[in-house]
């Protein structure tokens, strides 16, 4: 018994120096627990508060209404329209093979589809959204909407997407946006800070002229979200900017009739206000539809414009390089008056063909045109009376005149893809072929062939500075009144002296002449060209008052006529397509207070008479139609003409 | 009919009452309210399904904790094997006809509540233990003829529970079997010896575990090897835990588990739930709590009169101990995910059965300590 009760006592005793130990084990255990609680939620409380934010928040870029391209009478070019997209966030998707199994049963989203997303998530951050889709219907938008909660990592997206005028009149002028490449984004500073999925960059004309300032700029949408991506509840809402909206100079009533009338042709057709400089009317053809660009172009689409010849996708009247032909009499032969090495009297008999050189230079018509004076040449556009103004001018001369009315430089600063042209000189020919002028070459270039290579466009301008009486102007196609306002200004004054027959110019005009007397032979040898019997363009002229025309027609040969081609008398039109003559126009109108300069080549249309005077006729016609309604806009700033 | 009971014995009821623990059942009922507090904010604020239930638990098994701290000790004593012997058959028949939930078989159906034996386990093999090494001298306990049945006694369910597979509870059952056996003086060496063979056999064991078994274990290394996979649950506890602060972000503000991104908020991770939206203090309160329920029960064992209360006592306190510590680091990341709940806080019935009985028995050795065992 006693021993029972002692081994009892040790036992307890055992059990409670073990309890002791175990309790001591305990403490250790708790202040380990504590200690824990302490690192995590005092010391490093800053880092999981901000790691717990970082769960609950989630923000949203919303894409800013890029900018409209509007025409003169704020009618839109360049609009936005509603469209529904699907956005991915890689990173969040847990299995996109299984993602892409579920999207592909919702809506339309074939492998081909499927591959080329891969492709493009292999060049991209996990973390960077991107577009899987973005022009959804609605009803696959709503269906996805249904199905979000099965669909980790997706976000559906309503979104503004560009619209453009269908009948692709415009193209060319206000180009397309398209997806943000990763070449956009390396030379843009803005879209890299911007970085949003669907961000749509323009890639062409105006539209990649004023990407940045049409873009605008993003609002933020701050969401608390649940674990599953689900919004739980809007905690912020910064309202985006949108882009700047541009009005163009451009009439989109002219603008679609020119488009029309180069159906089925390839050239341009570029109209100008002969004062302010404001492009009217800028088409080429043929032409393409931008929506097509805008959620990506598909590979036939593409190839189609890619190998079409007459290459739909070059703005012409801006790229379009062409020799000038006999469009560039009045200035060979203003340049001949200015140098004094002509008179207007003087007389060249013309016998249909010249020899000089060694050469024989030919008129474009066989049996030649007998006397011919200054006024008669360009009005019946005589090539030799004109080898014989190159002769005694020499190339250098016509081209210091050629430059200043604006060949060889670009006219409008807004495009990336205009091209600047050749005036060619002694100078240029060894800067740039390396051999020296030969003096056969200076008689072609004084019929604006050879090396020298006009813009549509520069036409225009040129045509325009003839026919405000030979002021420089600024070509402009962005309407900016204030920036214009000087230049009314000084027209104004112009007019105010033209007026009271002061014999004065405005000091604020360039003049481009030296002697006014000579543009106004010009303008008169013009009038003569399209509205006397003989001239060139006169089957193409307008009678009724107010609309009278003059202008001079141009045949720019592309192959070299040989003697056994004039032998057999080929015709243009015998000839195949792509070796024909280019034919081109250009005129101002009204003759009396003109106010607009028109332009059109029609490649491989034949002679200019032929090919681009009748358009022209119909061109003028709707422009000076317009005239009274354009004029309203302008009440302001133009009362006097 | 129980106060017929009671009246036949020298203790008289209202002895009985002035003899039972109030503080202790105080402090349960404070932990017991915040756990509907917390559960009520796991539902965001509405009393939902899971706080209703938890509420429904937590009162009716409080009342059976009163109940069974009222029944006399010997009563415990005598029935200390047949009631381990009920709860084995149980884990059998889980294995035989269990229902299988998310993977593993852990329940039983007994019609009336969905049964999880391996944490009536818990307690069972403690008192089994306790009554086993009872009329054991000190002496003896060392010696191999003796260590046979404690071994088998928890190696058995061990077995089967990791079998269900539950690892965590097949982790706590045998920690609360070792440490019985260690108090009533089994040699630390020879714990040491057996240590190491685990720790040899480790590879064989590895490759008996199930791939999500491992993956945990991979994950509890470095979880943020994968952030969204194994590893997403451990990170989303810390971030939860972590942005409490000192003060927690109020109740019904923790933003973690509000939207959804804790895991098993109502069961493991409640404590999660809790100290992101009561902070540092209000855990440390919680553990203070806990702490004072586990010293308390052990001043319960260190006044009995009999080493088997005092075996029970200490043991079960010590489980007791295991079990709130092994969920908390769990949840802190300082132990891998097993899946162990939090006694009194988590939702579920078993668990909540098991402790409530384990501390009706304690209550019930303070009562009765003045009585013979036999």
């Amino acid at each position: 018994m006693i021993s029972f009760s002692q081994t009892f006592q040790n036992k307890t005793r055992l059990i409670n120096r073990r309890m002791f130990i175990l309790s001591a084990l305990k403490l250790g255990v708790f202040i380990s627990i504590i200690s824990r609680l302490f690192y995590l939620q005092i010391s490093e409380n800053i880092k999981y508060r901000s790691l717990s934010d970082k769960n609950r928040f989630r923000e949203w870029k919303l894409i800013p209404e890029r900018g409209v391209i509007e025409d003169y009478f704020g009618e839109k070019i360049a609009d936005n329209t509603q469209s529904y997209e699907l956005h991915m966030i890689p990173e969040d998707v847990p299995n996109i093979e299984t993602l892409f199994f579920k999207l592909s049963r919702i809506i339309n989203f074939d492998s081909n589809k499927r591959k080329k997303i891969i492709k493009r998530l292999k060049k991209r951050k996990r973390w960077e959204p991107i577009v899987i889709s973005d022009n959804m219907s609605w009803k696959e938008f709503s269906r996805i909407n249904l199905f979000l909660h099965e669909l980790q990592g997706i976000k559906p997206v309503v979104a503004l997407a560009r619209k453009y005028s269908s009948d692709g009149s415009s193209s060319h002028i206000i180009g397309y946006v398209s997806e943000t490449s990763a070449n956009d984004l390396k030379n843009s500073e803005l879209l890299r800070d911007i970085n949003m999925p669907g961000l749509k960059t323009g890639k062409n004309g105006l539209e990649k002229s004023f990407n940045e300032l049409m873009i605008g700029k993003p609002g933020i949408q701050r969401f608390e979200v649940n674990a599953y991506g689900k919004r739980i509840k809007e905690l912020e809402l910064v309202k985006g900017i949108e882009g700047k909206t541009f009005r163009t100079t451009i009439d989109q009533n002219t603008q679609k009739y020119a488009s029309e009338l180069l159906k089925g042709k390839s050239g341009s057709i570029c109209v100008m206000d002969i004062y302010t400089g404001d492009v009217i009317t800028l088409v080429s053809g043929p032409t393409f539809d931008a929506n097509k660009f805008v959620h990506g172009i598909s590979k036939d689409d593409w190839d189609n414009l890619i190998n079409n010849t007459r290459k739909p996708l070059v703005n012409k009247s801006l790229a379009g390089l062409y020799p000038p032909g006999s469009t560039i009499k009045p200035i060979v032969a203003l340049s001949a008056l200015e140098n004094d090495v002509m008179s207007t009297k003087q007389f060249v008999e013309c016998r249909g063909k010249i020899e000089l050189y060694g050469h024989t230079f030919h008129c474009w018509k066989d049996k030649g045109h007998g006397m011919m004076n200054m006024r008669s040449a360009i009005k019946q556009s005589c090539d030799i009376y004109f080898y014989e103004v190159a002769r005694k001018l020499g190339v250098d001369r016509m081209s210091v005149t050629a430059k200043k009315f604006g060949l060889g430089q670009k006219v409008l600063e807004s495009f990336n893809e205009e091209k600047t042209g050749v005036v060619p000189n002694t100078k240029w020919k060894l800067d740039n072929i390396g051999r020296g002028w030969v003096l056969g070459e200076t008689l072609i270039t004084g019929i604006g062939q050879g090396y020298f290579q006009v813009t549509p466009i520069q036409l225009c301008l040129m045509m325009a500075q003839f026919a405000n009486g030979g002021y420089k102007i600024k070509a402009r196609i962005i309407d900016d009144k204030y920036a214009l306002q000087p230049v009314i200004d000084a027209w104004r004054q112009e007019f105010n002296y033209k007026k009271n027959d002061l014999n004065l110019s405005s000091f604020e005009l360039e003049k481009l002449y030296e002697n006014k007397e000579n543009i106004k032979f010009i303008l008169d040898a013009l009038y003569g060209a399209t509205n006397e019997p003989m001239g060139t363009s006169y089957r193409s002229r307008l009678t009724k008052k107010g609309y009278i025309f003059a202008g001079k027609t141009g045949t720019s040969q592309i192959r070299k006529i040989t003697e056994e081609d004039r032998r057999l008398k080929i015709k243009n039109k015998d000839l195949p397509y792509e070796k024909r003559d280019h034919a081109l126009y250009t005129a101002f109108a009204p003759y009396k207070n003109p106010r607009y300069s028109i332009t059109i080549i029609i490649e491989h249309g034949g002679s200019g008479s032929s090919g681009a005077a009748p358009i022209a006729k119909k061109i003028i016609k709707r422009v000076l139609e317009r005239h009274k309604l354009r004029r309203k806009y302008q009440l302001d700033l133009f009362q006097e003409i | 009919m129980i106060r017929n009971y009671f009246q036949k014995k020298n203790l008289n009821f209202f002895d009985k009452v002035i003899a039972f623990d109030f503080y202790l059942a105080f402090l349960v009922l404070l932990v017991g309210i915040i756990s509907i507090f917390a559960m009520y904010s796991s539902e965001r604020g509405i009393i939902s399904y899971y706080t209703q239930s938890h509420l429904f638990r937590f009162f009716s098994f409080f009342f059976l904790f009163i109940i069974i701290s009222f029944f006399k000790i010997q009563y415990m004593f005598k029935s200390a094997y047949f009631f381990y012997f009920i709860v084995l058959v149980l884990l059998f028949s889980v294995d035989l006809f269990g229902i299988t939930a998310s993977g593993s078989k852990r329940w039983i159906n007994l019609f009336f509540i969905n049964l999880q034996p391996s944490e009536l386990m818990k307690i069972s093999l403690i008192i089994f233990l306790a009554r086993y090494y009872y009329k054991i001298p000190s002496q003896n306990i060392n010696s191999f003829k003796y260590i046979i049945i404690p071994f088998l006694s928890f190696m058995i369910p061990v077995f089967l529970v990791v079998a269900q597979p539950d690892l965590g509870t097949a982790v706590l059952i045998a920690i609360s079997g070792l440490i019985v056996i260690w108090l009533t003086g089994f040699r630390i060496k020879y714990f040491l010896y057996s240590f190491f063979v685990l720790i040899c056999l480790i590879p064989v064991g590895i490759s008996f575990l199930k791939p999500y078994q491992k993956a945990r274990i991979l994950t509890f290394l470095n979880p943020e090897n994968d952030p969204l996979g194994a590893g997403y649950q451990i990170i989303q506890s810390k971030i939860a835990v972590g942005s409490g602060g000192i003060f927690g972000k109020g109740f019904l503000q923790g933003s973690q588990s509000y939207l959804d991104y804790l895991p098993e908020k109502h069961t493991d991770f409640i404590f999660t739930l809790f100290s992101e939206e009561f902070g540092f203090m209000g855990s440390l309160v919680l553990l203070l709590i806990y702490a004072l329920i586990i010293h308390r029960i052990s001043r319960i064992g260190a006044k009995s009169k009999n080493n088997f209360a005092r075996l029970y006592c200490y043991g079960f306190a010590a489980s007791f101990f295991v079990y709130v510590t092994v969920n908390m680091s769990m949840v802190l990341g300082l132990l891998p995910i097993v899946g162990a709940p939090l006694p009194i806080m988590s939702y579920g019935g078993s668990s909540m059965l098991s402790i409530m009985v384990g501390l009706g028995i304690v209550v019930s050795c303070k009562i009765h300590n003045e009585e013979d065992l036999t």
